[in-house]
């Protein structure tokens, strides 16, 4: 297989692309997913957009307008009509522009979507991926940065997947459009325009499988999305005092890799939890009260968190820079662990 | 628009008896503390789910409402199981894990009552849209309420079958009240219907106690909407016997439109109609009378027999598959 380096961007496209070809049943739709429905586009076959940060184009040149569909600015009918779709046989993917909008349609998500099957007795499936871009450093203020990853990883009939690399948003979009469920799956801002070796084929990276990213004897740092290139900037810092940390990405965080982390864990007996959601009820407790409940024995410090504060995203830059979890703050938590 | 066939109206008549039946067996096995939850009743519009429904097949799908048992009997999903499931029990049609509100037969075409008001516009849109995008001539009924029509979820949903001309019937099934709140107080349209010139989609007010008259709106939008037109909206004006839920002391209503009802039981109606032209038999009437009568019984006494589900059924259903679950 052929191997190149291509952008986070890049690779999330090539996944759509790669399952649209391969089933008929995959359709995209969403708000400028192509952009532009006008006559002298349409003649050249061409769209506006592709998306509002382009992820999605060059699709609707090859796939058409009814398989990739604008919508109105209706977040709860497309949303809703996605759910409605693939609960009658189709297998779309749904763009929720940003992840901060999931207030203008939650109940499509959480009551239809989410609770369809359970409270069908099982008797219906909702094979939907909604993709929705996330996270802080864009400038975009507070109403386009947020996280909430945690608000999805409490609901249950969803599964949510934070992609970190141009690798695994790949491999962890085809299976998420391939699976029966309900997939969250979040793509970072900030990471849109990052590279890294991908392979062309088709390729998955199943669900519930977290990923060590760097080995590591003495403490363990959990990272989601884009904290895991801040977990490994710290650990080349911390390497130079010789602290060896071991970085863990979990991928998805419903469903939670629980065992390789707590056989991390085990090994480091030091746990450190990167979150760049905010910290109240979050997946960074989740994982902290895993270790309490599971491998408190083996702790011998008191786990630590490093997430984004109690706040909406702001938007001066240094503010938004201070309120973005970073490696210097990654490095004091670890070093606290192993005080 | 052809008159619904002879032959079809003892189906509808029987139909139009389960469910009123059926729901005045509900209200009092929820009054006898048998059925347990919230349970909102459909006596008085059974012509609107029944009229609408003759026209359709197994294939094509509705979505449905709080208010949501005379859908389920009038697109076919089986009595019994529908019995067993307002009583939690294993044999009901979701296993018992749905209840009153969240009755479903994917396979029947019905996509589920629903506990959120407004939320079956989009998800009718959505299967539409397979629809279209499979090239099948199914059709998708949304039946809301009054109240239901005034939710952003219905609007944005109206107006996306119309821009996208997908093959979805709207039926707002206009009874009068939203829960307690009158239609004039919350409604700032003369008629629901008169919504539909800004979607750019036909709109009709029926009688929804007249089954003839809902069965013509509703074959020629379906019509339109099979041959690739787009949407209709059909407001069908009509009453509840029963409260909001069970338990609502009715305080709302009025001693002259409690009188008001009677005199337009859509039931009545229909009986009248097709005696008068000597459709069906006298003798016919009480027969499907009889059975109904049979068929709830039957389904009562099932229900009382029927298991609860397993207790390890509260963990299943929630995923096709998921990999690692918290403890």
């Amino acid at each position: 297989m052929t191997t190149r380096t291509i952008t986070y961007r890049e690779a999330i496209n090539e996944a759509i692309r790669l399952e649209m070809r391969r089933d008929p049943a995959v359709i995209l739709m969403g708000e400028d997913v192509a952009g532009g429905a006008v006559t002298h586009l349409e003649k050249k076959g061409e769209e506006a957009w592709g998306g509002v940060l382009g992820v999605t184009k060059g699709l609707v040149q090859e796939f058409g307008r009814s398989r990739v569909r604008d919508t109105p600015i209706s977040e709860s009918a497309f949303i809703g009509a996605a759910v409605g779709a693939a609960s009658t046989g189709l297998r779309p993917i749904a763009e929720l522009m940003f992840v901060d909008f999931f207030g203008v349609c939650m109940d499509q998500i959480y009551n239809q979507g989410g609770k369809m099957r359970y409270m069908f007795g099982g008797k219906a499936k909702i094979p939907l991926v909604i993709r929705t871009l996330y996270g802080a450093g864009f400038r975009a203020a507070a109403q386009h940065s947020a996280v909430l990853y945690s608000v999805f990883t409490h609901m249950p009939g969803l599964k949510v997947v934070a992609p970190s690399t141009p690798y695994n948003a790949k491999g962890l979009l085809i299976n998420a459009i391939r699976d029966d469920d309900l997939v969250i799956y979040l793509e970072h801002l900030v990471l849109l325009d990052s590279s890294g070796p991908v392979p062309e084929n088709d390729y998955v990276i199943p669900f519930g499988k977290a990923e060590i990213v760097r080995p590591g004897r003495d403490v363990t740092v959990v990272a989601i999305g884009r904290m895991r290139s801040f977990a490994m900037q710290a650990a080349e810092e911390l390497a130079k005092e010789s602290i060896d940390v071991e970085v863990v990405d979990p991928q998805t965080l419903s469903p939670l890799d629980e065992s390789t982390i707590l056989e991390s864990v085990k090994k480091t007996h030091r746990l450190v939890v990167v979150d760049e959601d905010n910290p109240r009820c979050s997946v960074a407790n989740d994982i902290v009260t895993l270790a309490a409940q599971q491998a408190f024995a083996y702790l011998d410090s008191a786990p630590r968190t490093v997430t984004a504060p109690h706040t909406p995203v702001p938007f001066s830059p240094p503010l938004e820079d201070a309120y973005i979890p970073s490696p210097a703050k990654i490095v004091a938590a670890v070093k606290e662990t192993v005080a | 628009m052809a008159e619904i066939s002879k032959d079809k109206l003892p189906w509808v008549y029987e139909r139009m008896r389960l469910i009123r039946e059926f729901e005045n067996r509900a209200a009092k096995l929820f009054a006898e503390g048998k059925v347990p939850g919230f349970v909102h009743l459909y006596a008085g519009e059974e012509a609107i789910a029944v009229g609408v429904c003759a026209l359709l097949s197994d294939s094509d799908y509705i979505t449905s409402t709080h208010r949501g048992h005379g859908h389920c009997i009038a697109k076919g999903v089986d009595i019994k199981e529908m019995m067993c499931e307002l009583y939690g029990k294993k044999n009901g049609s979701c296993n018992g894990k749905g209840g009153s509100m969240h009755i479903a037969d994917v396979d029947k075409g019905m996509l589920g009552a629903n506990g959120i008001v407004g939320a079956g516009g989009p998800l009718a849109c959505g299967a539409g849209l397979t629809a279209k995008i499979k090239e099948t001539d199914q059709v998708t009924i949304c039946f809301f309420g009054d109240g239901a029509a005034e939710q952003g979820t219905m609007h944005e949903s109206m107006n996306l079958a119309s821009i996208w001309k997908l093959p979805v019937v709207f039926v707002c099934e206009n009874n009068g009240y939203a829960e307690t709140t009158p239609s004039f107080y919350h409604c700032a349209a003369e008629d629901v219907a008169d919504r539909a010139t800004a979607y750019n989609m036909p709109g009709f007010v029926v009688d929804g106690t007249d089954l003839f008259a809902v069965h013509e709106a509703a074959d020629e939008a379906i019509a339109r909407a099979r041959r690739g037109e787009g949407p209709t909206l059909i407001e069908c004006k009509a009453f509840r016997y029963y409260g909001h839920f069970e338990g609502d002391n009715m305080s709302y209503y009025t001693e002259e439109e409690q009188a008001e009802q009677k005199a337009r039981d859509p039931l009545d109606k229909f009986i009248k109609r097709v005696v008068d032209r000597k459709l069906i038999s006298t003798e016919k009437l009480e027969e499907i009378d009889a059975r109904a009568k049979t068929v709830i019984d039957e389904a009562v006494q099932l229900a009382e027999d029927s298991p609860y589900p397993d207790l390890d059924e509260v963990m299943t259903d929630v995923y096709v598959s998921y990999q690692e679950v918290m403890p």
